[in-house]
C-alpha cells in the first residue's frame, strides 16, 4: 500500500476496436510527484492507453479514476478541465495563431481558467519556462521542430494540470535537442509534478521516471524500479524476441 | 472590459458611418433606397453568416430557413401582435431553431452539416406549403403603413447590432475558443473547450439575426408566400457574398455584399432568366480566383508592400 491515494488510477481499462484488443485489463497508479514511464514496443497500447485517460477514447470496460473520482465517461473537455492535460504524439499547434495564442489556449480554458491580462501574461510565463522567451509574436510555421514541442509543452503547462500526459514528447529530436529536451522534463521532475511519459528514448526514460509500466500487445508484462524493469527478462523478450533473452 | 484608444476610435468611426449611411432615405427614394435595403439586408445576412461560419468553416445553407422562419412570423403574428413585439419574437425563434439544427448536427462535420442546412429550409417550406393546401390558403397579405425608409433604417440598426455582437464575440473567451476549434477540434477539446456548447452557441446569432431581418422585410413584400420567403437563391448569395469579401475580418462580408449586390442588380436586370447559372459562374470565380475573399486580396498586397518596403 502506498501511503497517500493516487493521483490517478486505472482498473482494469480494456479498449476494443472490434475484435482487437488494443489495451487489456490495464491496472496501475500514478502518486503524486510521481514520473511514470509507459514503455512498450510500437503497437503495444501506450498511446491507445493515454487516450483513454485524456478522454480522446473511451474505455470499453474498467474504470480511470482521478484523485478517487471516476472519469472514465467524462468527454475530453471535462477532464481537461479537471487536470489532466496532454501533448500529441504529432505535434498540433494552432496554424492561424500566434505562439503566444497558442499557449494562451491552454491558459484560458485549461483547469485554470485565466482572461485578459493574467491569462496574457501567464502564457509569456509559460513561453518563458519551456525556453521560448520573447518569441510568443511569431507565427508557429516559423518555429523549428524542437520549438513547436516547447509550444506544445507550454500549452499545456499554461492549464495548471494536475497530471502531464506526454506522448513521445522527445522523439524525432536530433541528438542536441534530446539533452535540452530531457533537462526541460527533469526540470518539470524537479518541480514536483505529476507526469505520465510515454516514450521510446531510453536513456530518457532511466534518467527521467520514477518507475516504469511496460505494455506489450495490449497487457501490461511489468511494472515497478526503471533498472529492474529494464532487467526483466520478460521485458527484454517483448522488445528483442525470444532469441535474445 | 478595459477598452484602448484604438477601440474607441472604431467605435467612434462605425458609430459616424451608421449616422451617415443612415442618412440615405433623405437623399434619394426609389431605385437607390431600394438598393440601399438590399445591400443593409445581405449585410445582416452575410456578417452574422460569417460570424459562424469563419471561424468554424461549416458552411451553412440555412440562411432561408431563418429568413422564411421570420417573415411568416410576421406574416402571422402581424393580426395579432404590434409589430415591434413581432421582431424580437422572431429573433428568439430563428435562435431556438439554429440551436435545435446546432444540436442535431453540429456533431457531424463538412458535408453532412451543409446539407442538413440546405434541407432544413426546405423542410420548412414544405411545412408551409402543406398547412396552407390543408387550409385552402395560398399565401398571406402583410398590411401595414411602414414605409421603405422605415425598412432601411430598421436593416442599418439590425446590421450595427450584428457587428457589434460580431466585435464583442472576438473579444470574448467564445471568439477565442471558436478561433481554436476553427483551427484544430481535437485540441480545442483537449484544452478543456466545450466544442459543440461553443458551436450552437455561435450559430444561434446568424439564426436570430437573418429570422430578425425576414421579420423587417416582411412588409416590404406585402404578400408572403412560402417560395418567397424560403428561396434557397438567399442563403446561396449570402454565402457567396461573404465568401467574396472574406470571412477573416468582421467586415470582410461588407468589403463583398455593396459591389456583388450593386452587379448583381444590373445582371438580373439584363439577364432574368439566366441568374442561377450565372449565380454559379461566380461562386466558382471567387473560389478559384479568390479564395480568401477581398480581405485576403487586401492583407496579401499591404504585405507585399511592407516586404518590398523592407
Amino acid at each position: 500500500m502506498r501511503a497517500q491515494s493516487p493521483v490517478l488510477a486505472l482498473r482494469g481499462v480494456t479498449k476494443r476496436f472490434g475484435g482487437l484488443v488494443a489495451v487489456n485489463a490495464m491496472d496501475f497508479d500514478v502518486a503524486e510527484h510521481e514520473v511514470l514511464g509507459l514503455i512498450g514496443p510500437n503497437g503495444s497500447g501506450k498511446s491507445t492507453t493515454l487516450n483513454l485517460i485524456s478522454g480522446a477514447l473511451h474505455p470499453t470496460a474498467g474504470t480511470i479514476s482521478l484523485r478517487g473520482t471516476p472519469i472514465t465517461e467524462l468527454p475530453a473537455q471535462d477532464i481537461a478541465r479537471r487536470g489532466i492535460s496532454r501533448t500529441f504524439q504529432l505535434v498540433r499547434l494552432l496554424p492561424s495563431m500566434t505562439v503566444a495564442e497558442n499557449v494562451m489556449a491552454g491558459a484560458v480554458f485549461g483547469h485554470r481558467r485565466r482572461w485578459g491580462g493574467e491569462a496574457t501574461a501567464h502564457a509569456e510565463a509559460m513561453l518563458e519556462r519551456v525556453g521560448l522567451a520573447r518569441r510568443g509574436h511569431l507565427r508557429v510555421g516559423q518555429l523549428t521542430y524542437i520549438d513547436t514541442k516547447r509550444v506544445e509543452l507550454a500549452r499545456v503547462l499554461a492549464s495548471d494540470p494536475k497530471v502531464l500526459l506526454l506522448d513521445e514528447w522527445l522523439a524525432g529530436l536530433n541528438p542536441t535537442e534530446l539533452e535540452e529536451g530531457i533537462a526541460l522534463i527533469r526540470s518539470l521532475r524537479d518541480e514536483g509534478r505529476t507526469v505520465i511519459l510515454v516514450e521510446h528514448v531510453m536513456d530518457a526514460i532511466r534518467s527521467l521516471c520514477d518507475r516504469c509500466v511496460v505494455m506489450a500487445s495490449g497487457t501490461k508484462i511489468a511494472e515497478g524500479g526503471v533498472s529492474d524493469v529494464l532487467s526483466d527478462p520478460e521485458v527484454i523478450r517483448a522488445y528483442l524476441g525470444d532469441e535474445d533473452a | 472590459m478595459r477598452l484602448t484608444n484604438r477601440d474607441w476610435n472604431a467605435l467612434g468611426l462605425s458609430a459616424l458611418l451608421i449616422a451617415v449611411v443612415c442618412c440615405l432615405p433623405f437623399l434619394t427614394q426609389g431605385y437607390w433606397l431600394s438598393i440601399g435595403v438590399t445591400i443593409a439586408m445581405y449585410a445582416v445576412l452575410a456578417t452574422s453568416w460569417a460570424l459562424f461560419s469563419g471561424p468554424t468553416h461549416y458552411i451553412s445553407l440555412a440562411t432561408a430557413a431563418f429568413f422564411g422562419v421570420g417573415t411568416y412570423t410576421v406574416g402571422y403574428g402581424i393580426e395579432v401582435l404590434p409589430y415591434w413585439t413581432l421582431l424580437p419574437i422572431a429573433g428568439v425563434l430563428g435562435a431556438v431553431l439554429a440551436a435545435l439544427a446546432g444540436l442535431a448536427t453540429l456533431r457531424l462535420s463538412g458535408v453532412y452539416f451543409v446539407i442538413f442546412t440546405l434541407g432544413l429550409a426546405e423542410f420548412i417550406r414544405q411545412i408551409i406549403t402543406w398547412v396552407q393546401n390543408l387550409t385552402g390558403q395560398r399565401g398571406i397579405y402583410v398590411l401595414t403603413s411602414i414605409t421603405e425608409s422605415h425598412i432601411y433604417w430598421q436593416l442599418v440598426g439590425l446590421a450595427a447590432l450584428v457587428f457589434l455582437t460580431g466585435w464583442l464575440i472576438g473579444r470574448s473567451r467564445l471568439g477565442f475558443a471558436l478561433r481554436i476549434i476553427g483551427d484544430d477540434e481535437e485540441v480545442a477539446r483537449h484544452s478543456g473547450i466545450h466544442t459543440a456548447r461553443a458551436k450552437v452557441l455561435l450559430f444561434m446569432v446568424p439564426g436570430a439575426a437573418a429570422a430578425i431581418a425576414g421579420a423587417i422585410l416582411a412588409p416590404r413584400y406585402v404578400y408572403i408566400e412560402p417560395m418567397l420567403a424560403f428561396t434557397p437563391m438567399l442563403s446561396f448569395q449570402v454565402v457567396i457574398m461573404a465568401l467574396l469579401g472574406g470571412t477573416g475580418r468582421l467586415w470582410g462580408p461588407l468589403v463583398g455584399v455593396i459591389p456583388f449586390t450593386i452587379i448583381w442588380e444590373a445582371i438580373s436586370a439584363s439577364f432574368p432568366n439566366q441568374t442561377t447559372l450565372l449565380l454559379g459562374v461566380s461562386f466558382l470565380v471567387i473560389v478559384y480566383l479568390l479564395p480568401r475573399g477581398f480581405v485576403g486580396l487586401i492583407e496579401d498586397t499591404r504585405h507585399r508592400g511592407r516586404e518590398a518596403q523592407a
